[in-house]
């Protein structure tokens, strides 16, 4: 059987890295292994998403509308652009995070009201404060692999030897705070 | 060994270990990583950034007519640009293995058009490889080289943006030693005047009867049978994404070998199914060639013309439907383009620029280009890499042509697009005596496609320090007298340039010179330099009145609180450019941690 993740996000938030550890641990687990994301100018603070899948044999790269078993969004707004892709039973992991896109900057359109209300209302959400437990550790950047521990917990891969994964990924001044950060996330959820 | 890799990393490492040892390439995504990676084998492989594709294949081709295996990697668009030693490269064959890898867009993820250079291998009539996953990535570069010797021509090598970035396991094997051919003079083969080009263009129908032959017995095609009532035809990604949609409940003809085509095996495949589905990305190249062969099939009327043939393509396209989704309100969502970062050296010029009025802006390829979106409106129209300063020129002497023209024609291309085919550009705006204003916004990198070396920066693609391009002096030196090198930052200075540039009745040049706030400064850079990106603004709330006028920057940094009716700029973003100072009427923005 193959799972779907799906992360989403703002360009420059660190999707990449999480499913960078995301993908290396499900190698090591001995799964099969397909990641694909879009580089280019969306990185320019634009809407990024990164796709995951895993299981005995894997084809498509790339998840399919109503294809994702989790949701996991880095940015509030994000989690509804992208909620045509998760499964009608799937699940979603929100951060309690807004950035305001260009048009909202220059007053063109308001971040819109009651996104957390639609997401409880039409799936099983979880909504998560990745940005303040990562200011608890002391760097808010850890927040993406705060987030890469909802997804461990939910989708039931602790028996993944994370902290090998993180200790041959991760710049070893990094280490550390990272091996917090996934166990935080795997607590919040 | 098994390792993740991206289609493009999987290339970098097949082409490591086919022997290549020298490889050419212009960044544009989604092919930029096949280089970048390419070059980390230091110590095997010779590996550089070209100003444009046509010098990177025109350099690999040398390379292979010495006797090296050689690879020259692109985007679609840049084989235009390569297009044409392509085409002769075709007649004159090669020495070392020579393969092209060009990355299409299918779904203009970061593309102009969306055109499909399988047409490019039918029309320079040399074999094409499509590879559907990393791990095929990797397998097929070694072969292709092969098949590149074994016929003596160059090969073409197709990925789109879904193989090139995304991620499969790949079994990865050792480097092949392979000798530098010897190199023997023969001008017959490779001078293609008319006392030889007839007997090379026999050489080209012969070899593409034996590649047509080599394409129906190659086990880079083949036909696997399940359920016969739907055949699925497909090349590259599409096939991955057949059989996540169709698994076993269809039988598939998989085509990884696709110029020329293998006639008798769609012909036996044909045979073998009752309905067949051609499901290809672009154009209906396999669908066009079945129904040539009298076969039915269905293809580009059942599935758009346009796009990525993802499984919830295919599904709707078959089916009717995709799979069920959740019902809610997408009106909620506002749209999230990319922007200009904070600190972003393109700002300024921007901001200046959008407000002039007669003025028609012609706009190129890179970061820049977002300025033709709100709030800088600074842009009338881009076509390809180079194009800015040629289209400006054109569009100007018409104008000039009219009685009561007051309209002037601004050019904006950034350093690395100027190098890349903007300076034939300028030659001839100095040539044909043109007054157009010319803005290169020399950032210091090759910004969009994730900051790789060029001529104007001083590095090489592995890493070592070389000369640098003095722009303002190789613009004087194309025949421009009116330059004026400034600092974006600085809006006076640019509001100077701009009306100095527009009070001269001759072309001028504009160099802003400021490094993209994302690159990672070399020593020079750091010297040139010295205050980029030490400070940071705030705003003064007590000062603010709530203007929104530092909003109009178009800076992420900067957000208005409604409730408040007071500006802020986020320290964890801002950089302390100054701009949005500039423009705050009540000088209620200062600079902090000076």
């Amino acid at each position: 059987m193959v799972k779907s993740i799906l992360l989403v996000g703002v360009g420059g938030q660190g999707t990449i890295l999480a499913s960078k550890l995301l993908t290396a641990g499900l190698m090591e687990a001995g799964y099969d292994v397909k990641m694909s994301e879009i580089h280019g100018m969306s990185q320019r603070g634009g809407s990024v998403s990164t796709h995951v899948r895993y299981g005995e044999k894997v084809e498509s790269p790339v998840i399919e509308l109503g294809g994702a078993d989790i949701l996991v969004s880095f940015e509030m707004m994000e989690a509804l652009r992208w909620l045509s892709y998760l499964k009608k039973d799937g699940k979603v992991v929100v951060n309690n995070f807004k950035i305001n896109s260009m048009p909202i900057l220059c007053g063109l359109a308001d971040y819109p009201a009651g996104i957390l209300e639609e997401l409880n209302e039409k799936t099983t959400t979880r909504v998560v404060d990745a940005a303040q437990e990562a200011e608890k550790l002391g760097n808010a950047k850890v927040m993406n692999v705060i987030l890469l521990g909802t997804i461990v917990k939910l989708m039931g891969l602790e028996g993944i030897n994370w902290e090998k994964i993180i200790r041959d990924n991760v710049k070893p001044k990094f280490i550390d705070i990272n091996l917090k950060a996934i166990k935080v996330g795997m607590d919040l959820v | 060994m098994k390792k993740l890799l991206t289609g493009n990393e999987a290339i970098a490492r097949g082409a490591w270990e086919a022997g290549v040892r020298f490889a050419s390439a212009y960044p544009g995504t989604p092919s930029t990583e096949i280089l970048e990676n390419i070059a980390t084998y230091k110590e095997d492989i010779l590996a550089e950034w070209a100003p444009n594709e046509k010098v990177a294949l025109e350099s690999a081709i040398g390379a292979s007519y010495v006797g090296a295996r050689s690879l020259a990697s692109m985007k679609h668009v840049g084989l235009n640009v390569a297009a044409d030693p392509l085409f002769t490269v075709s007649y004159t064959g090669i020495n070392g293995g020579l393969v092209i890898i060009t990355a299409d867009d299918a779904g203009m993820h970061s593309s102009q058009n969306e055109q499909d250079n399988r047409n490019y291998a039918r029309a320079a009539k040399i074999p094409m490889f499509e590879p559907s996953d990393s791990q095929e990535a990797k397998d097929m570069i070694k072969e292709a080289f092969e098949i590149s010797e074994k016929y003596g021509c160059p090969v073409l090598f197709r990925v789109t943006t879904r193989v090139c970035h995304s991620k499969g396991i790949v079994e990865c094997g050792d480097r092949k030693n392979v000798e530098i051919r010897e190199y023997v003079k023969d001008v017959k083969k490779r001078v293609p005047v008319p006392a030889h080009t007839p007997a090379m263009r026999d050489r080209v129908e012969e070899r593409l009867n034996k590649l047509e032959e080599f394409s129906n017995n190659t086990l880079l095609n083949y036909i696997e049978l399940h359920d016969t009532r739907i055949g699925v035809v497909a090349s590259g990604c599409s096939y991955r994404f057949a059989k996540e949609v169709f698994g076993d409940c269809a039988s598939y003809l998989k085509l990884g070998f696709t110029n020329p085509l293998p006639r008798k095996l769609m012909k036996e495949f044909a045979s073998k199914v009752d309905k067949i589905y051609v499901i290809e990305e672009d154009d209906p190249i396999i669908e066009n060639e079945l129904k040539a062969l009298g076969i039915q099939c269905f293809g580009k009327d059942v599935f758009p013309y346009q796009g990525e043939m993802t499984p919830d393509v295919i599904r709707k396209a078959v089916y009717g439907q995709a799979k069920e989704t959740i019902e809610y309100d997408t009106n909620k969502v506002v749209s999230r383009p990319p922007t200009y970062c904070a600190g972003c050296p393109h700002r300024g010029l921007m901001y200046e620029l959008g407000k002039r009025k007669n003025t028609i802006i012609s706009g190129d390829i890179g970061c820049y280009a977002l300025g033709f979106a709100e709030p800088y409106n600074a842009m009338d129209w881009s076509t390809c890499m180079g194009a800015s300063i040629s289209m400006a020129h054109g569009a100007q002497k018409v104008l000039n042509t009219k009685e009561d023209n007051n309209t002037r024609v601004v050019s904006i291309i950034g350093d690395s697009t100027f190098f890349h085919t903007g300076i034939n550009s300028l030659l001839n705006v100095a040539y044909n005596k043109s007054n157009t204003i010319n803005v290169i916004l020399d950032n210091r990198i090759t910004a969009m496609t994730g900051h790789q070396e060029n001529p104007g920066t001083g590095y090489t693609l592995q890493g070592e320090k070389t000369v640098f391009v003095d722009i303002e002096a190789l613009v004087k030196a194309c025949g421009i007298k009116n330059v004026r090198v400034i600092n974006p930052n600085n809006l006076k200075e640019v509001k100077e340039a701009l009306d100095w540039a527009y009070s001269l009745d001759e072309a001028s040049v504009i160099i802003t010179k400021w490094p993209c706030v994302l690159k990672k400064l070399s020593e020079e850079d750091k010297e040139e330099f010295k205050d980029a990106f030490k400070t940071k603004c705030s705003v003064d709330s007590e000062k603010c009145v709530g203007c929104k006028m530092c909003t109009k920057t178009g800076c992420p940094a900067i957000s208005f609180d409604k409730i408040e009716k007071k500006a802020k700029i986020d320290p964890n973003s801002c950089v302390g450019c100054e701009v949005c100072l500039q423009v705050c009427p009540v000088k209620a923005i200062g600079k902090v941690g000076v």
